[in-house]
């Protein structure tokens, strides 16, 4: 099979992720899209290494789902601060900010 | 495969090593120390000691430098005079930062909530207040976030990139949520800025690994060694080169990646604001002008148009919005938008003059910035039983500050006029030089729009001036307005406006310097 069609799903997977972060209101919806984005960038690092026969991208790969994981929390701790606040983790609600 | 142990030489990555070994240690000094009062006092000492032993040894490495710099760790970093200029500048922004996050009013009190994990308002937080629990984390994440973007400066490969990305902004996203006043606004302000930082940041990854697939490399050098060789996917590689180019106008601040900064600007307890406003902006453009300059700039013409586009449209809706602002730190946030299509204008064409004016711009910029945020923290509301309450943003609050305090006033005034470029100040300097490389470049048109910009920026900046000085107090007000006198925060105004002013008046110390910085090594090490 030609590895470049992993290339094209991850394309397509980072495209779904980006909606989710712009179009979706619920803050843990817009986050797991950024986190689709981020296993889209992963998998296309896997297939170019494949491509390019060569380990790099794989160990590349290894070094982002660190990162991610390290994001998760930071990402989660605020919106649950959020939440106890207001109860409602809404990215239209908190409207304090404006202009 | 076998794998054999790469050599690392130590010594260029000690400033760095330095600020990341300190802020670990801080992290333990969190878990020993149990009273709040020691724990601060040691982590304050602990944080400037690393950042001035750091500037130290950043200092004897530029002493020391034999030829263009050296590569460490297969050609992962750079440690060139270009990159100890800017990882130079942002020790001194951390150092300026770490003293206002130590600063306290009159009362006592900190410009951080004594618990982050409690809900505003509820009872647990006003436990945690009086039994005078302290935030202290804020050093250690303050370290990591100077030690994230010192890497930033000098790393010279795209996935290490992400990670020194990463390292700086997770401390950032969660310092900007932990204000002690107005926390709803600081906890929205800090949900929004990760949202679209990590947005950017994986926009940014998918760009680096689209150009992995297209060159099979992902140092900068041989990134560009690839295109040039030709044979390289095109596609694949524009379409991986806008996207690495909009992740970093995002962490710039540039139109159309803005949207957080006045958010997480005005959210921000005003002390992170202020290191945030300058070291981000700076640690952003240093790695955009490593990677345009030894990387991408085989593509230099495809991606002009972004360049452009994103500055003119920074400078017109920075200016623009920031003139109908009514809240000071918002305004601020505007304005470094504008100056943010400042920065970009210097791009125009990859002048070698771009490699002095930068550093000298961002320098400029960031003293201001600080020194600005610092006075914001000084001038605060009087609470109906007489007591002083958060900070005085909205601007009707600072007319006849001039009377109040002409110290305060006085310093704001020279800060705002930096910002705008008037002369004898140090931003007239950065704006001259900014825009002396974009004319060298052949970016005339940007320079005419970036002065056009620059005058009616000044008007919002003088504004602020004029109701400072020549407003008086409204009546009945009088009482409204306290003005605090921190000792540590004064010290960092005075030091910042000394600094303007110098800069302003004496360029060519400075100048010099940088120019011996212009420079930057490319090497085929990977």
């Amino acid at each position: 099979m030609n590895p470049m069609n992993y290339v094209i799903l991850a394309s397509i997977l980072f495209a779904i992720g980006s909606a989710a972060v712009l179009l979706r209101r619920n803050a843990i919806v817009a986050f797991m899209g950024v986190e689709l984005m981020l296993n889209a960038a992963n998998l296309s690092l896997v297939a170019f290494a494949r491509i390019h026969d060569q380990l790099d991208g794989q160990v590349m790969a290894f070094f982002v789902m660190v990162v991610a994981a390290a994001e998760v929390v930071v990402g989660l701790a605020i919106i649950i601060a959020v939440f106890r606040a207001r109860q409602s983790i809404s990215l239209d609600e908190p409207a304090e900010l404006k202009g | 495969m076998n794998f054999v142990t790469p050599e690392i030489a130590w010594a260029p990555l000690a400033p760095i090593l330095i600020v990341l070994v300190a802020a670990s240690a801080a992290i333990l000094i969190e878990a020993f120390i149990r009273t709040p009062a020691t724990r601060r006092l040691v982590q304050l000492a602990v944080a400037l000691v690393a950042l001035v032993a750091a500037l130290g040894t950043a200092a004897v490495q530029w002493a020391l430098l034999d030829g263009a710099g050296t590569v460490v760790m297969d050609g992962m970093i750079t440690v060139d005079r270009q990159a100890l200029a800017w990882q130079s500048m942002i020790l001194v922004f951390g150092v300026l930062g770490m003293i206002l996050f130590a600063a306290r009013t009159r009362a006592g009190e900190e410009s951080f909530t004594p618990l982050g994990s409690t809900a505003p308002g509820s009872i647990e937080e006003t436990l945690a207040r009086r039994k005078g629990l302290q935030l202290t984390e804020v050093f250690p994440l303050g370290l990591f976030a100077v030690g994230g973007m010192m890497l930033f400066t000098s790393v010279t490969d795209y996935i290490f990139l992400f990670v020194a990305l990463e390292v700086f902004s997770l401390p950032l996203y969660i310092l900007v949520a932990l204000s002690r006043r107005r926390r709803l606004l600081s906890q929205e302000g800090a949900l929004k800025y990760f949202l679209l930082g990590a947005f950017s940041s994986a926009i940014f990854l998918f760009g680096a690994a689209l150009v992995y697939g297209a060159t099979a490399h992902t140092s900068y050098s041989a990134v560009a060694y690839a295109m040039e060789l030709g044979g390289a996917n095109d596609a694949l590689l524009v379409t991986g080169a806008v996207m690495i180019v909009a992740g970093l106008l995002f962490k710039i601040g540039a139109v159309p990646f803005h949207s957080w900064t006045p958010d997480a600007y005005q959210g921000a307890p005003t002390p992170v604001t202020a290191f945030m406003a300058a070291a981000t902006k700076a640690a952003a453009t240093a790695a955009l002008l490593r990677i345009m300059y030894t990387s991408l700039h085989p593509l230099e013409w495809e991606l002009s148009w972004l360049f452009w586009a994103a500055a003119i449209a920074s400078m017109a809706l920075g200016t623009v919005l920031a003139l109908v602002q009514t809240d000071v730190k918002r305004m601020l946030a505007y304005s470094s938008v504008a100056h943010a299509g400042f920065i970009l204008v210097a791009f125009a064409g990859l002048e070698g003059e771009a490699l002095s004016a930068l550093p000298f711009y961002l320098l400029a910029y960031g003293l201001a910035s600080i020194g600005a945020f610092a006075v914001v923290t000084q001038v605060r509301e009087r609470t109906e039983d007489g007591s002083v309450g958060a900070e005085a943003v909205r601007l009707g609050q600072w007319a006849g500050l001039g009377k109040r305090s002409p110290l305060l006033a006085g310093a704001m005034s020279l800060f705002l006029l930096s910002f705008a470029g008037i002369p004898l100040t140090a931003g007239f300097v950065g704006k001259f030089e900014a825009f002396s490389a974009a004319i060298a470049g052949g970016g005339w048109p940007l320079v005419l729009i970036a002065v056009v910009a620059s005058a009616v920026a000044a008007f919002f900046y003088v504004r602020l001036v004029v109701l400072m000085f020549l407003t008086d107090v409204p009546e009945g007000a009088e009482d409204d307005i306290a003005v605090e006198d921190s000792p540590l925060v004064r010290l960092v105004i005075w030091v910042t406006a000394v600094a303007t002013v110098l800069l302003g008046i004496l360029p060519a110390g400075a100048l010099g310097l940088l120019e011996d910085a212009a420079v930057l090594l490319v090497s085929l090490g990977a």
